[in-house]
């Protein structure tokens, strides 16, 4: 409760309701559209009595070891690229860092499909090493991104301490930076670790059918076997594995908030000098790499000049589509407006209800359990989920099934968490004496609100908006399951186009690949110009 | 229109922050809350604002109990330390929040902010970011944005802590002059008891959660409710001595002070030990230069106390020199005569 309301006395209990009548609405849309779903997958793999014939397969085994060894291969690579790049962000000023910013988030926002078809493209011969790199181009962001956070807050003095009583600038690094970066490496580590594990669209396309993960087969025995017993057991072991890369990452969480000092990034920043200069060359190869599958797709969908994009009008050879290209990516807009909406909605109403318990006298132990309950579904397969949906939603009234909001529904469960992320740290970061400063002056409980935190907030729920968008118009994993053949989504409509043969289902593949990562790139510009701060944790 | 405070006791789990505070403000009158932190001064600021519960006691507004009033209902200003201004609002938006809220029209709106633009020396700064202003710049939108809705009480949380120290002493006069100005009610935390006695009519001295004295500023300066509110307020040598006919006699020399006979306590600051004449002497072990006088350290016996001399031809360490008491600088402790003795 909010001291400012705690006291006003008969609206300590009209405010307390009122909060809890709040977390109502994010918490049943997640016990709604996320628990039941995925209770019922878990129930339905341990009824069906498949999950010991399924663990004692061996099959099931190579599945989890291939699965484990690409997700950590992907992680060693992501980190590794990150870090020079999360250098050059936190600590190089140098003109067009903002460009920098711009490539390395393109790709972590690209759909899955494009970026797998990219790699296809740029590494035809495919194999696991392709699924590997494509999953760490993804995430470098994240690793980047995470990390930069915090090193452009560390206080660069213990640094230059280590180095005035003689250590090396290598040395001062491993001794004294490393050890206070590592809590950001390593919860950016298992985020990295959780998105390669769960990874759904990049190894579709690039594994085939000699390359498996968890995730395709569960998404494979589904759709083409209807071994849905099998399916669940799989997504029962899958979902225990999440558990455990989420602790381990709110673990390494808990430890980063309380580890450093942190100072203002302005005083942390400063022209390269010396060996520097090496680590900046490195990272600009980085960025470089980051550029190649993006320019090859570009290049591919050119290749018979636009063919490809003027066939985006009709449905494809001998008509693999049931609507025309350009349909479908009417479809991705429609559906990814709605999505985004209800994702504002909630997120926005779930980051209030946290930072409110927050700025009480709400034990920290129950925020953090609610902050990290509405984190699950980024965690979840999206596979799973929509599995999930198939097999509960008809037990709702209206029949949603079928319904058209069925997709955005699965869509806005993937973007709320995005939302809560960038929109609650600058809530927590609105200082309390802010708000009484303007409840003294007459300010009511909800004028608090308007007349402060949500002008302070604004850019951050806007770029939410943004960023929210683009992951909603990429979301492969559960729009798979739940769009309808007669109203797929372009990514949808991509996949369908390459798993029929036809040079002109190709062309068009890429074409449409290239108009989903020109609006990404698009809004991922509009992000930046909206203002960096905005990005809240990611 | 006055302030009453009766019992006031605010309680975290075991800590109790401030215990049984009883306070009156009268109309017009500015009242500083003096303690050293950690005394429960801006936890009793804030029970009055509304911002923290009370444990026990009453606060009351011209008889009326506040308890079911809610901080924005109280109609009461409050000034914090870092100004804490709208950072998505500029000077001028700043300065109507507290009008808006009131739904006063916009044309007088903007009358008013530029009065008290003009009241505390911004004229013609309404358009500027409160980003770009300086510290003492953002204390004084800050002041003008409690001022505008004319609050009916006005609470000023360490207005001036944060600013340098000249910039501190001027705002404290431009402060007194502004609150007089204005007419207004204040009640004042500071622990600076320099802010405090140049601010405000009377002085609450609190310590460790407790009110300990209340007076005016020469009250609570002369006459001390005990040893460490003496010390507090800077007395570093405390003598016990003997008065006769006006006359004190003590182990630094004689002193005229209006005390009854008998025994008598008192408080020196380092103001009220002159180097030059007088009957005791002693040798100097310190000197430090401060801004318009030399600090000394002297032994006197087996006594070290503290001493003042003019810059110029001050003693140096090692040097005996004479000693003498003067009136000016003496704090009376325990004195029968003390008229705020509790």
């Amino acid at each position: 409760m909010d001291p400012a309301v705690a006291f006003a006395g008969p609206g300590l209990t009209r405010a307390g309701a009122g909060l809890a009548a709040l977390a109502l609405v994010p918490l049943g849309f997640l016990a709604v559209f996320f628990a039941w779903p995925v209770v019922a997958i878990v129930s339905l793999g341990l009824r069906s009595g498949s999950v010991l014939p399924t663990l004692a397969d061996p099959d099931t085994w190579k599945l989890v070891g291939f699965t484990l060894a690409q997700a950590a291969g992907s992680t060693v690579v992501a980190v590794l690229a990150g870090l020079p790049v999360a250098f050059l962000l936190a600590r190089v000023r140098l003109p067009g860092r903002w460009l920098v910013r711009v490539v390395v988030l393109v790709p972590f926002v690209l759909p899955t499909v494009v970026v797998g078809l990219a790699f296809k493209v740029l590494l035809p011969g495919g194999g696991a090493w392709t699924i590997v790199l494509a999953n760490a181009f993804f995430n470098v962001a994240v690793v980047a991104r995470t990390v930069a956070g915090l090193w452009a807050h560390t206080d660069r003095r213990a640094e230059d301490a280590a180095k005035a009583l003689g250590a090396s600038p290598a040395r001062a690094f491993t001794s004294v930076v490393l050890p206070q970066l590592a809590p950001a490496i390593g919860s950016a580590a298992a985020i990295v670790f959780l998105f390669c594990a769960t990874s759904f669209g990049v190894v579709l396309i690039l594994g085939g059918a000699h390359y498996r993960t968890l995730e395709t087969e569960i998404y494979l025995r589904t759709v083409e076997m209807l071994d849905l017993p099998t399916a669940s057991a799989l997504s029962l072991l899958q979902l225990l594995a999440v558990i455990a890369a989420l602790s381990a990452g709110a673990l390494a969480r808990r430890r980063r908030e309380t580890a450093l000092r942190l100072r203002s990034a302005k005083e942390t920043a400063r022209r390269p000098r010396g060996g520097e200069w090496a680590v900046v060359g490195l990272a600009c190869a980085v960025l470089v790499l980051l550029l190649v599958p993006i320019g090859s797709l570009v290049a591919r969908s050119l290749t018979s000049g636009f063919a490809g994009y003027r066939a985006l009008a009709g449905t494809g050879t001998s008509g693999t589509l049931v609507v025309s290209g350009w349909t479908a990516a009417e479809n991705s807009l429609r559906a990814a407006t709605d999505a985004t909406l209800l994702a504002l909605g909630l997120g926005i109403v779930a980051s209030v209800v946290l930072v409110s318990l927050r700025r009480g006298r709400t034990r920290g132990t129950v925020v953090e359990l609610v902050d990290a309950a509405m984190m699950l579904p980024l965690g979840v397969s999206a596979v799973t989920v929509g599995f999930g949906y198939l097999i509960t939603l008809g037990a709702l009234p209206g029949d949603l099934r079928t319904s058209p909001l069925l997709v955005p529904l699965a869509q806005a469960l993937v973007v709320t968490p995005l939302v809560i992320r960038m929109v609650l740290p600058v809530l927590r970061s609105v200082d309390v004496r802010l708000r009484q400063a303007a409840a003294t002056m007459g300010a009511g409980r909800l004028r608090v609100w308007r007349e402060v935190d949500l002008p302070l907030a604004g850019r951050s729920v806007l770029a939410a908006a943004a960023f929210g968008y683009v992951v909603a118009l990429g979301e492969f994993g559960a729009t798979s399951f739940l769009a309808r053949p007669d109203i797929p989504t372009l990514p949808v409509a991509i996949a369908r186009l390459l798993s029929r043969p036809g040079e002109l289902n190709n062309q068009m593949a890429y074409a449409a690949c290239t108009v989903l990562m020109l609006v990404t790139i698009a809004v991922v510009l509009l992000v930046e110009w909206i203002g960096s701060g905005a990005l809240g944790e990611f | 229109m006055v302030l009453r405070l009766s019992g006031v006791t605010v309680r975290y789990r075991d800590f109790t922050a401030v215990a049984d505070a009883d306070l009156e403000v009268a109309d017009g009158e500015v009242l500083a809350l003096l303690g050293p932190s950690g005394s429960g001064k801006s936890t009793l600021l804030r029970a009055v604002a509304g911002l923290e519960p009370l444990s026990g006691g009453v606060v009351e507004w011209d008889g009326v109990d506040l308890a079911g009033i809610a901080v924005h209902r109280r109609g009461f200003g409050l000034v914090f330390q870092d100004g804490q201004l709208f950072p998505h609002r500029d000077v001028a938006g700043n300065v109507a929040f507290g009008l808006r809220m009131a739904r006063v029209p916009a044309a007088r709106r903007a009358d008013r902010v530029a009065e008290l633009l003009r009241m505390v020396g911004l004229a013609g700064y309404q358009r500027r970011k409160v980003t770009e202003l300086s510290g003492g710049e953002q204390q004084r939108v800050a002041l003008a944005r409690a001022l505008a809705p004319k609050p009916k009480l006005l609470l000023l949380d360490e207005p001036l802590s944060a600013l340098d120290r000249a910039l501190r002493d001027q705002l404290a006069v431009d402060l007194a002059e502004v609150l007089r100005t204005a007419g207004t009610t204040a009640l004042l935390v500071t622990h600076d008891q320099d802010e405090a006695f140049t601010v405000a009519d009377r002085v609450a001295v609190l310590r460790a959660g407790r009110i300990t004295q209340v007076g005016t500023p020469d009250e609570v300066y002369r006459w001390p409710a005990d040893d460490q509110t003496a010390e507090f307020l800077g007395v570093t040598t405390i003598l016990d001595a003997v008065a006769s006919d006006g006359v004190v006699k003590t182990d630094l020399g004689p002193v005229e002070l209006a005390v009854p006979d008998g025994p008598a306590r008192l408080g020196l600051h380092p103001s009220a030990v002159r180097v030059g004449a007088g009957s005791v002497r002693g040798r100097v072990t310190a000197r430090v230069h401060r801004r318009d006088h030399v600090r000394l350290t002297i032994e006197v016996g087996d006594r070290v106390v503290a001493a003042v001399a003019p810059t110029l031809g001050a003693p140096e360490p090692g040097d005996e020199v004479r000693l003498g008491l003067d009136a000016d600088g003496i704090a009376v402790l325990h004195s029968r005569g003390n008229p705020t003795a509790h």
